[in-house]
């Protein structure tokens, strides 16, 4: 009233009629607000009813009570005596193993394809497009099972065993190295090792305030190498550089003693790398293509180095347009190591799967799988996001 | 002593694939002196310029720049880039990096000067080229006219011997042509920076060239003082073309 007062023109009368975009959004929405309702209660009150006339206890008393079965490996101790919540903290713990070491080597090899593939030599750039199309046109579970029989039938039973270094065994019960003993030197050398990272760090913000002091650069590929390698290997040598190591020895059947690397483990690790480091290539890629020629001229112009010009100005912008489909594929990995159940290998799917079999607690265990895969890849996303927020290109 | 020759083209050729870009070209421009480009487009003047500073390859010839061959030798190619500075037509700034950082990256990387220096010498240019203000913002916050004068300070950063421009004022919407123009007149007032110029503003090439030339077909067809070149052309095709862009 007062605005159409003020200007003298009045608004046209609002009309409730089909033809009105907003009546249109409003009865869409209510409908499919309804029929979502509809679908929820109609599955809770079937469960509910189900669990009733099938007398099955539902909630979470089940964690506590002893689990019974044994796992094929895993990073902390556990036995049958143990909780089922102990045993799904264990597969939690294997999955991040697998995918954790997964992304950073899926990345390595990906990123070097992807270079690879732009690369002007013939013969390489040939050989890397080749490995795309190869790999990511395999289905990820025959990877597995290539790499998981290649490992189990192909290589030898333990007592012929290959040895293609002292102390390192290669059989079908997995690669086993020599482990470091319970010595002081190795303490050092582990302590070593942390100090050249932190040291490392000094150094680049050392290197970083001496550049902008007086414009000279620092090696700091060099440094950092030096550190990180140099100082574990000092550590060792003050501890008196012991040469014990725990080596593997065949006992009966098996090996005893050493480190593992388990044939599933190791297979799992290998499908997934190998499968997702195609993709990754091609992301990494597309982010390079995508910073135009201009890019690459203006910098030669000015006179950077082909590696200052990729460090400085072409990187820094591919990241942009390779951070939010990178963000996939880590999640991909993640999720695709559930795949471990087809070789045996103990992810919180399989444990979750041998817990729901032996307590019947069907709806927690799916609940448990959905909130672990639900956590940890929204944990990527939101870091992942996060950092693709904080490197956004400013437009106006 | 520095020769008087500042860049020497001697039988340069090129082609792309079967299409000869460049034909027997031969140019010599002394030191201080100021060259307008002109002629129809894909008559080879911006490959030209930009075998100057090997963003192009020539295949047969020699280009020789301040004392140095240009051959497959980086030490060559980067020391030569290092003293010839180039602004594109379509700017080519760093996205990624504020208007200062444009300035001084290669500054501190490439001539490996201290940051605190660097900057300085970024301020003085940014002032030369009357956008001190915009130091702070990103490229994609400025107009056309501006990023252009911005990149045209980030050449003069590296304080350079040339100065080459491939149709600068192309990209840019007509009331931001002058700006830049301007600023290029300014540099040119100044004297003593060897400029090759790629243009068809021919009021540029009438206030400050010392040399105009005329390509066509991957040759240089003729050249001469503004004067004579736009009052006296002397070749039927250099006519032509003028005839059509002087209206």
């Amino acid at each position: 009233m007062a605005s159409a007062h003020g200007t003298g023109i009045k608004p046209p009368a609002r009309r409730l009629t089909w033809n009105d975009p907003t009546v249109r959004a409003v009865v869409y929405q209510v409908i499919a607000l309804g029929l979502v309702a509809f679908g929820v209660w109609y599955l809770v009150s079937n469960t509910l009813h189900n669990l009733e006339t099938r007398k099955i206890a539902s909630g979470f008393d089940f964690l506590t009570r002893e689990a019974g079965f044994a796992i094929g490996e895993s990073p902390i101790y556990f036995g049958p005596e143990n909780t089922y919540a102990r045993a799904i903290l264990v597969g939690i713990l294997n999955t991040l193993r697998v995918a954790v070491v997964g992304i950073i080597l899926a990345t390595l090899l990906g990123t070097i394809i992807g270079i690879a593939r732009l690369s002007k030599n013939w013969l390489l750039a040939k050989i890397a497009s080749l490995y795309v199309e190869v790999m990511r046109n395999i289905p990820l579970l025959l990877h597995l099972f290539f790499w998981y029989a290649l490992i189990t039938e192909i290589m030898p039973g333990p007592r012929d065993a290959l040895n293609p270094m002292p102390g390192v065994f290669i059989s079908n019960r997995g690669i086993k190295v020599p482990s470091p003993t319970d010595h002081f030197a190795f303490d050092l050398a582990a302590g070593g090792f942390l100090l050249g990272l932190i040291l490392s760090v000094v150094v680049a913000q050392w290197a970083k305030k001496r550049q902008e002091r007086t414009g000279l650069t620092f090696p700091l590929m060099w440094s950092s190498l030096a550190l990180i390698l140099g100082l574990p290997l000092l550590g060792w040598l003050i501890g008196g550089a012991p040469t014990q190591l725990d080596v593997p020895v065949l006992r009966g059947f098996n090996f005893q003693g050493g480190a593992t690397l388990t044939p599933e483990y190791a297979a799992l690790l290998a499908g997934l790398v190998i499968y997702t480091a195609g993709f990754i290539a091609e992301v990494v890629r597309s982010g390079i293509l995508a910073v135009s020629h201009g890019q690459w001229e203006a910098a030669s112009a000015l006179g950077f180095t082909r590696g200052r010009l990729l460090q400085l100005i072409v990187l820094p912008q591919a990241l942009r347009v390779i951070i939010p489909p990178m963000t996939s594929q880590y999640l991909n990995i993640t999720k695709n190591s559930s795949l471990a159940i087809a070789i045996g290998y103990p992810d919180i799917v399989s444990i979750a799967n041998t817990t729901l079999n032996q307590t019947g607690q069907a709806i927690e265990g799916i609940l448990v799988i959905m909130g672990v895969y639900l956590s940890i890849s929204l944990s990527i996303s939101l870091f992942m996001n996060w950092y693709n927020k904080h490197i956004a290109l400013v437009e106006r | 002593m520095a020769s008087q020759q500042m860049i020497e083209l001697q039988d340069v050729n090129k082609w792309y694939g079967q299409f000869h870009v460049l034909r027997n070209v031969n140019l010599s421009v002394k030191r201080g002196e100021r060259i307008v480009i002109c002629g129809p487009s894909g008559s080879g003047k911006s490959t030209m310029i930009r075998c100057i500073n090997r963003l192009e390859e020539h295949q047969q010839g020699h280009i020789v720049v301040d004392g140095t061959e240009l051959t497959n030798d980086l030490k060559n190619i980067e020391a030569i880039r290092r003293d010839v500075g180039m602004v594109f037509q379509h700017f080519n700034l760093f996205p990624h990096l504020t208007v200062l950082e444009n300035l001084t990256l290669a500054p501190i990387w490439v001539l490996k000067k201290p940051k605190a220096e660097a900057e300085e010498t970024a301020m003085k240019y940014l002032q030369r080229v009357r956008i001190p203000e915009q130091a702070k913002k990103y490229p994609g916050q400025l107009s056309g006219g501006q990023q252009q004068r911005v990149a045209i300070a980030r050449s003069l950063c590296m304080q350079p011997k040339i100065m080459l421009f491939d149709e600068p004022t192309s990209a840019l919407d007509p009331e931001m042509v002058k700006e830049v123009l301007d600023v290029m007149v300014g540099l040119a007032e100044e004297g003593g920076m060897t400029m090759l110029c790629v243009t068809h503003e021919m009021g540029f090439a009438k206030a400050v060239a010392h040399r105009v030339i005329f390509m066509d077909r991957g040759e240089i067809v003729e050249q001469n003082t503004p004067d004579q070149f736009f009052s006296n052309p002397q070749n039927e095709r250099t006519k032509t073309f003028l005839g059509q862009i002087l209206h």
